[in-house]
């Protein structure tokens, strides 16, 4: 499956889906994590997984960027399979996605500076002076641009989460994939970075797809919220949709 | 089929599979670009320049020591004229890159098991991978190529400082002098010794470079994960140091 027309939505406003997963299964450890997993995210809009721990939230997103394989089921992104991407392509097709690990995963034997180079110098072909620019400038948008040379073991956990969005936006990717981007974080620093989330998507307009247990994240930056309860979708719809729902199991996220 | 092995012979077996499928990817990866060389000489300076205290240290005491249990029992043979060439001929072909290797096994290897295990842990290496690097050939084929170079010149520099050692133990107890010393030394050493002594060395590197590599690439995830690394780097890279001393000794007498 590499086709992907465009939707029709209830809005009657045609929109690209950019994400497209279909029958989505996966089994780790002989435990079946995901089951039939159906999910459509369309261009420019920011999609919320909601799940309890190890209900196979970040599996999902992991599958949509092609690190872990599925065990059937399709998964269409930009309008590839990814499972079926050969190595070179696969790289290719990552400079268009983001990934923000739950963790930030900053490289801790580089500065700042080195971490958004990283990416940079490997995928762009940019003069040092326009390399400068673009980390100067990625930086000021996390508003962290005074945080240049440090070390990662020099931040705290909020400032990891934004030089960890700084990295991945350096290369202006077209989909945005956070895996809990508020665990660990005070309440504070979690709107925070909530509303950083928020910004950037207003800013870029890419596409998001957030992966939460953080009800206040997914207030502040949901267009729409699915979610994952024994391997597969068990609702879906907007904040106040899903706030209202008759399904117990939904509403104890909301409470 | 497993059932009819011993566990400990099962895992064995996996852990040289592992190895080699590790170094088949290495080979396949060293050549092909893009080629990772800034990252590559950082790797030349943490291993190399990084060692160089504890190798001088240690090179200088296998010398000192290896004169000084050596003078009081050759004086009994009245044959301390021959202490330069048996410490040239023991440091140079056996004992220098033995214990050298063993020491970069140590240092060198459960230092990469770590690194790379905790980089496993904190997803820093899946952070490569997403940004569409490849973090074998950043990671991996970088370490290997360094320790595979780095090594041999540790060792050729540790067995330098090990003949001076051994010098200023026979110049302060038997009042050797430098030049007698030297020239005993360098005429006692032929191509047979220092040629198979040195090719040995690369293995050495190599084989510590890649157990590390190994341990640290592929541990599971959690912190007990990255001690079991740095152990297992350690303990494996020494056994291989031995059995590839024993094979290019074997290897040495049939052929020299």
């Amino acid at each position: 499956m590499t086709d992907n027309p465009e939707i029709k939505t209830k809005s009657g406003t045609d929109r690209e889906v950019v994400v497209n997963t279909e029958h989505l299964k996966i089994t780790l450890g002989g435990n079946e994590i995901l089951k039939d997993i159906n999910l459509k995210v369309y261009r420019g809009e920011t999609v919320i997984i909601l799940g309890k721990s190890g209900s196979g939230k970040s599996v999902t997103l992991k599958c949509i960027i092609g690190l872990m394989a599925p065990d059937s089921g399709t998964v269409n992104v930009l309008n590839k399979n990814v499972p079926d991407l050969g190595i070179k392509e696969l790289q290719e097709f990552r400079t268009k996605l983001g990934f923000i690990f739950q963790s930030g995963a900053l490289y801790d034997s580089m500065s700042v500076r080195e971490n958004l180079e990283f990416p940079l110098v490997r995928h762009e072909k940019l003069s040092e002076e326009e390399i400068e620019a673009r980390i100067r400038e990625t930086l000021s948008d996390v508003g962290l641009e005074d945080a240049i040379d440090k070390m990662p073991s020099e931040l705290s956990g909020g400032m990891r989460k934004r030089i960890g969005l700084a990295r991945t936006l350096v290369l202006k990717p077209e989909i945005m994939l956070y895996d809990e981007p508020t665990t660990g974080l005070d309440p504070a620093t979690s709107v925070e970075i909530s509303k950083l989330i928020l910004e950037m998507q207003e800013k870029f307009k890419v596409t998001s797809i957030v992966v939460t247990h953080d009800i206040k994240c997914a207030e502040l930056t949901a267009d729409r919220i699915v979610v994952l309860k024994e391997g597969v979708f068990a609702a879906e719809g907007t904040f106040e949709e899903l706030e209202k729902s008759g399904d117990e199991f939904v509403r104890g996220f909301f409470e | 089929m497993n059932s009819m092995l011993p566990k400990f012979l099962t895992t064995l077996l996996l852990s040289v599979y592992g190895l080699y499928n590790f170094s088949a990817r290495y080979f396949t990866e060293v050549f092909k670009p893009p080629y990772e060389f800034k990252e590559t000489i950082r790797q030349f300076f943490e291993i190399g320049n990084k060692s160089l205290g504890l190798v001088s240290l240690t090179g200088f005491i296998i010398g000192f020591v290896l004169a000084l249990q050596s003078i009081p029992m050759l004086t009994k043979f009245g044959a301390v004229s021959l202490i330069p060439t048996m410490i040239s001929i023991s440091i140079v072909r056996e004992i220098g890159p033995v214990i050298i290797g063993l020491i970069c096994a140590g240092k060198i290897g459960s230092g990469i098991g770590a690194e790379l295990g905790s980089m496993k842990v904190t997803e820093q290496i899946d952070a490569m991978e997403v940004s569409a690097t490849n973090p074998f050939k950043f990671l991996v084929v970088t370490r290997i190529t360094a320790t595979t170079l780095m090594i041999p010149l540790l060792i050729i520099y540790a067995d330098t400082i090990a003949l001076i050692g051994g010098f200023i133990a026979l110049n302060i107890f038997s009042g050797q002098s430098l030049q007698l010393y030297f020239s005993t030394v360098f005429s006692a050493l032929s191509f047979a010794d220092v040629l198979p002594a040195t090719v040995k060395t690369f293995f050495f590197g190599f084989a510590i470079g890649l157990v590390g590599c190994h341990q640290g690439y592929n541990a599971s995830r959690g912190t007990e994960s990255v001690g079991i690394a740095a152990n297992v780097s350690v303990v494996h890279a020494s056994l291989l140091v031995i059995i590839i001393d024993m094979i290019a000794v074997q290897i040495t007498m049939i052929l020299f």
